[in-house]
């Protein structure tokens, strides 16, 4: 199989879908001819024609709002939102109109539309590249949003996103483009050239929506995560030698509950980490349905680590980002709790 | 119905891409001095051709001609010529900062300088600019040190900003300098609000609004110039078309066939459209609106004419995208080459005292520099404490809480 990064992953997996079906459209900003400021549309406008792969104007709205026409013309448009950041001026076609075509039209029109979008700092980047706003769309009813972790998974969800019938928000944590991360950043960074995730088969395969994966397997702790902070935990299993069992979540909504039932029932204790800012955050959500399904398994109350409540700064990043000194402290202490 | 060919979808495509000859043909460059200059209390629907020719003053000889040649004695101009020189090496050195990894990012306005510089030089003391990240001229032709910018670009201990902010996101209400987003287009609109409110107040403040092509195309755009049009504040709504969008260039904002001013006429917004790289005509087209504005005539729209020589930032490589060659061929030259000439013409500036000049302001940039270093480069010096303060006027328990935890 061919080792692939993040960026080349996504990248395939458009180029599949265009291949494969006449129905896919990928635009956004810089996404044609320059093929997409982190390189992920690149070389698919000269493969599929300017028709299917194109450059739009810098309007958010617009991406979106269009994607939302073609989808209901009967295109199945994959589009591209430079940052997460960014993704605002699109919230009222993304939360008034894509996620409630199929409900208030009785299923008569849909939106089968993927919004791919870069998400998560640790690039330097301030309040303006850096942010997560995931739990901004799980509250949203009738959309679907999921976050990879590696290349494998990146490239299967994507042509999972971009096959399915309802409105599907794709973030992809930045800092992972290029290889795995596990919030040493004063390291040496690693690419996937090596590692066992950057092996990506090669043509159609699909990765389900709605399926967590067992990371790491453990028996005293459940971590549950997404995104850059699945390598943070793994980073923190091993440096702490305490056994947790590390889920990457992959989709948040739908959200797979059985997985991260079963797994606090043995472990006993868990901990929700992500890199958004904790108030209403998408752990909130987790650490709720933990509580109501696993209240009399659980020997220690949930804990979440989250990034601060404050805008996401920009020379203080490492203060910011929950990284492995953070998550390590914590997770011994729940340990020690009770 | 038979008789339809099927229909085929276009996306525009610039004159050039890489390997290619530049072409600018289809860019019209009408004589200086051929624009009309109309009182300022002129109806916008009187003026409606002003929104697709080019107010110029400078013509290619570097003389000062036509109707909006005005008023300028040798010293204010000589002030424009230092300030645009002075910009343009605080750009180089920043540039050079972030290449020796003292600070994360920068972005150069190479080739625009006469915009920031011309129209600050036309307002008064009170009003208020919403820059871009590429109007550092705005700020720089004030008398904000530039040692308290530079910290900000290096995110040290002397961080005006606290390193909350990326580094060329200035923010200085004293200065007419409203604090900069990231966000594209969304401080046009704020803008009409803040000139809304100096006419609701009865005040004599006019705000200025700033946009790149490319972010034309944002809702917010379009959300300025009818609140522009319904209430008619004191505004100067400025469009800096330097021709392309990171790796879009101006067609896919729509600003091919149609200029860009000429989108203000369907909301009866007064429209010029300027030479942007000649500092008279620059400095007389802003007098010209800023005037209107505060005499209360209401608001005018001015796309200034001119090119990005520069990468679109630190993270960007224009190679992948545009021909090499395009900025050199560029029609409307080099602001300061073109204000220079002016100068040197009227006897007033020689090539001796520019290079002094630029000497001057190399020491001033490189002093600047050292002093601010001494407070930390790249992040260090920037306390995890000040992370936490400002989110709200009262820290609320819950960050208080977060800030413990952190033990700072
Ligand atoms: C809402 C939003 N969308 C996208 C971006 C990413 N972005 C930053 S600058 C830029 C290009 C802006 O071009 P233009 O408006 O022409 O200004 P210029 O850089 O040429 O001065 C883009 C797409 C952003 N900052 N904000
Ligand atoms: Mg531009």
């Amino acid at each position: 199989m061919p080792q692939m990064s993040m960026i080349e992953a996504i990248r395939d997996a458009m180029d599949v879908k265009l291949g494969l079906d006449e129905d896919v459209v990928v635009y956004g900003e810089d996404v044609g001819y320059f093929g997409g400021v982190f390189r992920c549309t690149h070389g698919l406008q000269k493969k599929h024609g300017v028709s299917r792969v194109f450059d739009t104007p810098i309007n958010e709205s617009g991406i979106v709002g269009t994607a939302i026409g073609m989808a209901a013309y009967g295109l199945r448009p994959c589009v591209e939102i430079q940052f997460a950041d960014y993704i605002y001026p699109a919230y009222d076609q993304i939360v008034s109109e894509a996620a409630r075509m199929r409900y208030r039209s009785n299923g008569d029109f849909t939106s089968p539309i993927t919004i791919r979008t870069p998400c998560g700092g640790g690039i330097f980047g301030g309040q303006t590249h850096s942010q997560s706003p995931e739990a901004l769309f799980t509250h949203i009813a009738g959309v679907k949003t999921v976050i990879p972790s590696n290349p494998y998974d990146a490239k299967g969800l994507l042509i999972s996103a971009i096959e399915d019938d309802d409105p599907v928000i794709f973030f992809e944590p930045k800092r992972l483009y290029n290889g795995p991360f596990d919030g040493h950043h004063d390291r040496p960074a690693s690419n996937w050239s090596k590692h066992p995730l950057g092996d990506v088969p090669e043509g159609h395969y699909t990765v389900p929506i709605g399926k967590a994966s067992i990371f790491s397997e453990g028996n005293d702790v459940t971590i549950l995560t997404y995104g850059t902070m699945v390598f943070v935990a793994e980073a923190v299993k091993a440096e702490t030698g305490i056994d947790a069992e590390i889920i990457d979540l992959r989709s948040l909504l739908p959200l797979d509950i059985d997985t991260i039932v079963e797994s606090v029932k043995k472990t006993g204790r868990c901990m929700v980490l992500h890199e958004a800012t904790l108030t209403s955050g998408f752990g909130a959500e987790l650490s709720a349905q933990v509580q109501e399904r696993c209240f009399y398994h659980l020997e220690a109350p949930v804990v979440r680590v989250a990034g601060w409540d404050t805008p996401y700064p920009h020379a203080q990043e490492w203060d910011y980002f929950p990284g492995p000194k953070r998550v390590g402290q914590e997770l011994r202490n729940m340990m020690e709790a009770v | 119905m038979a008789d339809y060919a099927p229909l085929k979808f276009s996306v525009p495509e610039p004159t050039g891409r890489p390997g290619d000859e530049p072409d600018f043909t289809g860019i019209e460059i009408p004589e200086a001095g051929s624009a009309r200059r109309p009182e300022i209390d002129a109806k916008a629907s009187s003026m409606k051709e002003l929104a697709s020719t080019m107010v110029r003053v400078l013509d290619d000889d570097g003389n000062a001609v036509g109707p909006w040649a005005d008023g300028l004695d040798d010293e204010e101009l000589l002030k424009g010529l230092k300030n645009m020189i002075r910009v343009r090496i605080y750009d180089e050195r920043m540039m050079t900062m972030q290449r020796q990894g003292k600070t994360s990012f920068y972005m150069k306005c190479t080739g625009e300088e006469a915009i920031a510089i011309g129209f600050q030089a036309a307002t008064r003391k009170g009003d208020m600019n919403f820059p871009t990240y590429r109007q550092q001229g705005l700020l720089l032709a004030t008398d904000y040190p530039m040692v308290d910018m530079i910290c900000q670009i290096l995110s040290n201990s002397r961080d005006p900003l606290k390193g909350r902010q990326l580094p060329i996101m200035y923010s200085s209400k004293e200065h007419g300098f409203f604090t900069i987003s990231g966000n594209l287009g969304t401080q046009f609109i704020q803008a009409v609000g803040w000139a809304m409110a100096s006419a609701i107040k009865g005040d004599t403040k006019i705000a200025s609004g700033w946009i790149g092509d490319g972010s034309t195309a944002e809702t917010d755009f379009h959300a300025a110039l009818v609140n522009a049009s319904v209430y008619k504040p004191p505004i100067v709504l400025n469009v800096v078309n330097n021709q392309w969008a990171i790796s879009s260039f101006r067609g896919i904002a729509g600003g091919d066939d149609a200029t860009f001013a000429e989108r203000a006429l369907g909301y009866d917004i007064a429209a010029l459209r300027v030479d942007g790289n000649d500092y008279l005509a620059v400095h007389s087209a802003s007098k010209w609106a800023i005037e209107r504005a505060r005499r209360g005539f209401g608001p005018t729209f001015i796309e200034w004419v001119t090119y990005r020589v520069a990468p679109h930032s630190t993270s960007d490589d224009p190679s992948q995208y545009r021909p090499k060659e395009e900025s050199e061929a560029w029609p409307l030259g080099d602001p300061i080459e073109r204000l220079k000439t002016h100068l040197i013409n009227k006897g007033v500036w020689s090539e001796e005292r520019q290079t002094q000049a630029e000497s001057e302001f190399n020491d001033e940039v490189r002093a600047a520099t050292k002093e601010a270093e001494k407070y930390g480069v790249m992040g260090s010096g920037s306390s995890p404490k000040d992370m936490f303060d400002d989110v709200f006027k009262e820290m609320p328990q819950h960050l208080r809480e977060q800030r413990q935890k952190l033990g700072v």
